[in-house]
């Protein structure tokens, strides 16, 4: 789990989805790793209009790393082949056009967003307070039944239907 | 090469500022030949005119505003090969010189010096190797002093033959060609479906090159993890194309599984993120052979944005805009996805079965079974058509305006009745293209989102005659079996036979 990703999570619960709290996730008991990554600062230029910056602030908190309080600015990078598929760690073709303030904020995003992962942890609910655990990099935000597809099951006992359990087999059926 | 943008001759009924070029396509998946190039044309917003095209050959003509226009048209092309500027045309290699001489002979004096080289391109015929370089000296009139070299010459001119099929019955397309149906008959020729003597002629200036190679790069067989249902190279990359990824954009695959479209995506320079309700496909099944081992080893870590494990339905994306206090769920550029089929797999949603258990947490000794680290949430099988409405409705909430869904749908061809393309009021129905297999086909449907919000959700649009298969019929929710559900994997099961009743 990365930081730009939980940049645009909340949690899954429906009940919650009408509550600012539960955005963004809280990361607890995060176990980081950092791994080195080709720098893109194209792409870096076009994900920041995207990011919600005060959630990356307290994300970043969180995870030990300090942010500016307001989104830095910088000029929308475009190189020639911008739109093509990109040359591979070719650094100073891609940083042209880019003053040294906004090369160093992109690198300190980089490092931020890119290059920084929790691997194992949770990420907690500040609304209901549920945890979703991360193992091996990936979050799993999967709902045991109870929270999970209220409204369908609603649905189905509002109109009387009824399954029969013993088609379950037929269900688990792999070629 | 030189650089000119120096207008031909103009062409008669071609607004001034535009030029003839002709593309080059490989003939595979014809159907979706056009809707790549339009979406090219979409993403970098080049203004072109298709002059002629057809499925059945692999040369088109189209106008465009200049070579850089072309050039980057074709760029990530990845169902055309190359692009070049037309220097003439003709049915017979007579006509071909005439108009090469009406359209260019200004032009020559520009490639008088320049290394250059005749190459020959054939589509459904070939000829000798000495009849070719009889040919290519019949061009000599251009005047070209420069060395003629093999390798990397600054000019490529092209030859393009096209072969008309024999099977052609019009006598006024025989007579339109100037040829004789008799002697044709009895005229042998390299390729026996096809005539003896091309019936369309190009020569034409190379201005660029497809993405074509990449296809190679992403090779299912060289790549370190796949799995059963990986969709191969050429059509990731394609659906990547049609979605408009480029550079920094976000991509999302909602059944990412082992990540081909995420890896294709990603290609194109798209940060790409995926789910899958199986969290082991996307962990891999040992070390080193897992999703993110193959950006690792494609070198595209940079774009690699996440994976988690989430279900369609209770999908945690979205989040509250921290100034606004308003909850913003339009997220993506792009989602592409290739949803299971159910015949492999079987088609999966969390939930219990019986939809009449409490609704509280499962308690085993004293604690909620779903704190515990190793817990798997039950899952209930799902209807296709379900999880069709489900995606749409995803789609048209978390896409932002002017971005695309991409999806891959498989039909039992013979029974189109049963196949209704799925419509939202939000997305635009851009394209639908068709992979026929055997007995069955895939098609993939591309939409747009629009910028205005309709909150009304699907409707069933029928593809051809017949009756609309209905979502909610009870008979559906009634019946639990996967076949039942997923009337595509009865037929896959039954070997896609037509009942017999409908048998003549």
């Amino acid at each position: 789990m990365k930081l730009l990703t939980a940049n645009f999570l909340s949690c899954a619960v429906k009940a919650c989805k009408s509550s600012p709290l539960s955005f963004p996730l809280h990361f607890k008991d995060a176990e980081l790793a950092s791994k080195s990554v080709p720098y893109n600062p194209v792409l870096l230029s076009n994900l920041l209009p995207r990011l919600d910056w005060p959630a990356l602030v307290t994300s970043s908190k969180e995870l030990g790393f300090a942010l500016p309080d307001s989104k830095p600015d910088v000029a929308r990078i475009s190189t020639p082949s911008a739109a093509s598929s990109p040359s591979d760690g070719d650094d100073t073709a891609m940083s042209m056009g880019a003053t040294d303030e906004d090369e160093k904020t992109l690198r300190m995003l980089h490092k931020v967003l890119m290059e920084t992962e929790v691997v194992e942890g949770k990420m907690v609910c500040g609304s209901c307070g549920f945890e979703y655990g991360i193992h091996q990099t990936v979050a799993n935000f999967l709902l045991p039944s109870h929270l999970g597809t209220l409204s369908y099951h609603d649905r189905l006992r509002d109109t009387g239907l009824r399954y029969f359990a013993e088609d379950s087999r037929t269900c688990e059926f792999k070629i | 090469m030189v650089e000119t943008e120096e207008t031909l001759s103009p062409v008669c009924d071609l607004p001034a500022p535009m030029k003839e070029y002709i593309i080059h396509f490989a003939q595979v998946h014809e159907t979706f030949r056009k809707p790549e190039l339009e979406s090219l044309a979409t993403l970098f917003n080049i203004e072109y005119k298709l002059l002629y095209y057809s499925d059945k050959t692999a040369f088109a003509r189209i106008a465009l505003k200049s070579n850089v226009d072309a050039r980057k048209l074709i760029s990530r092309s990845i169902l055309t090969k190359d692009i070049y500027e037309l220097w003439g045309s003709g049915y017979t290699y007579e006509s071909l010189h005439a108009d090469i001489r009406k359209r260019t002979s200004h032009l020559w004096h520009l490639y008088k010096d320049p290394s250059f080289k005749f190459l020959f391109k054939s589509f459904n015929g070939n000829r000798p190797e000495s009849d070719k370089r009889k040919l290519i000296e019949s061009f000599s009139y251009l005047g070209f002093d420069g060395p003629i070299r093999m390798k990397n010459p600054e000019e490529l001119f092209v030859v393009m033959e096209d072969y008309e099929a024999r099977s052609i019955e019009d006598p006024s397309r025989f007579a339109a060609l100037n040829l004789d149906f008799e002697e044709i008959a009895a005229t042998p020729s390299c390729n026996p479906t096809h005539l003896p003597e091309p019936h369309q002629l190009y020569l034409g200036r190379l201005i660029g090159t497809s993405n074509r190679d990449a296809i190679e790069v992403y090779d299912l067989k060289k790549r370190n993890y796949i799995g059963t249902t990986s969709m191969d190279a050429e059509l990731s990359l394609v659906t990547a194309n049609m979605a408009l990824v480029s550079t920094g954009k976000l991509a999302y695959d909602p059944f990412v599984g082992t990540g081909s479209f995420a890896v294709a995506c990603a290609h194109f320079g798209g940060v790409t993120f995926g789910s899958d309700i199986d969290g082991r496909m996307i962990r891999g099944n040992r070390p080193g052979k897992d999703l993110r081992s193959n950006f690792e080893q494609y070198g595209i870590m940079d774009r690699y944005g996440d994976m988690f494990v989430s279900d369609l339905t209770n999908s945690p994306l979205g989040r509250f805009g921290s100034q606004e206090g308003e909850r913003s769920e339009q997220i993506f550029d792009a989602i592409i996805c290739d949803p299971p089929y159910g015949v492999r797999e079987g088609l999966k949603v969390l939930g219990s079965r019986d939809p009449l258990r409490p609704k509280v947490p499962i308690m085993k000794d004293g604690v909620a079974q779903h704190t515990l680290k190793d817990f798997i949430p039950p899952k209930r099988p799902y209807s296709f058509d379900k999880m069709l409405d489900d995606i749409m409705n995803f789609s048209s909430t978390h896409l932002v305006p002017g971005g695309r869904l991409c999806i891959w749908l498989p039909t039992a061809d013979e029974d189109t009745h049963e196949f209704s393309i799925p419509t939202h009021k939000n997305l635009k129905l851009e394209s639908v293209c068709i992979q026929n297999f055997n007995k069955w086909a895939r098609r993939l449907l591309t939409y747009t989102r629009t910028s205005d919000d309709h909150s009304e959700s699907i409707t069933g649009e029928k593809l051809e005659s017949g009756t609309t298969l209905d979502i909610g019929s009870a008979e559906e929710k009634f019946s639990r079996t996967a076949d039942a559900l997923n009337p595509f994997r009865r037929k896959y099961f039954e070997g896609f036979k037509t009942p017999p009743s409908e048998e003549p």
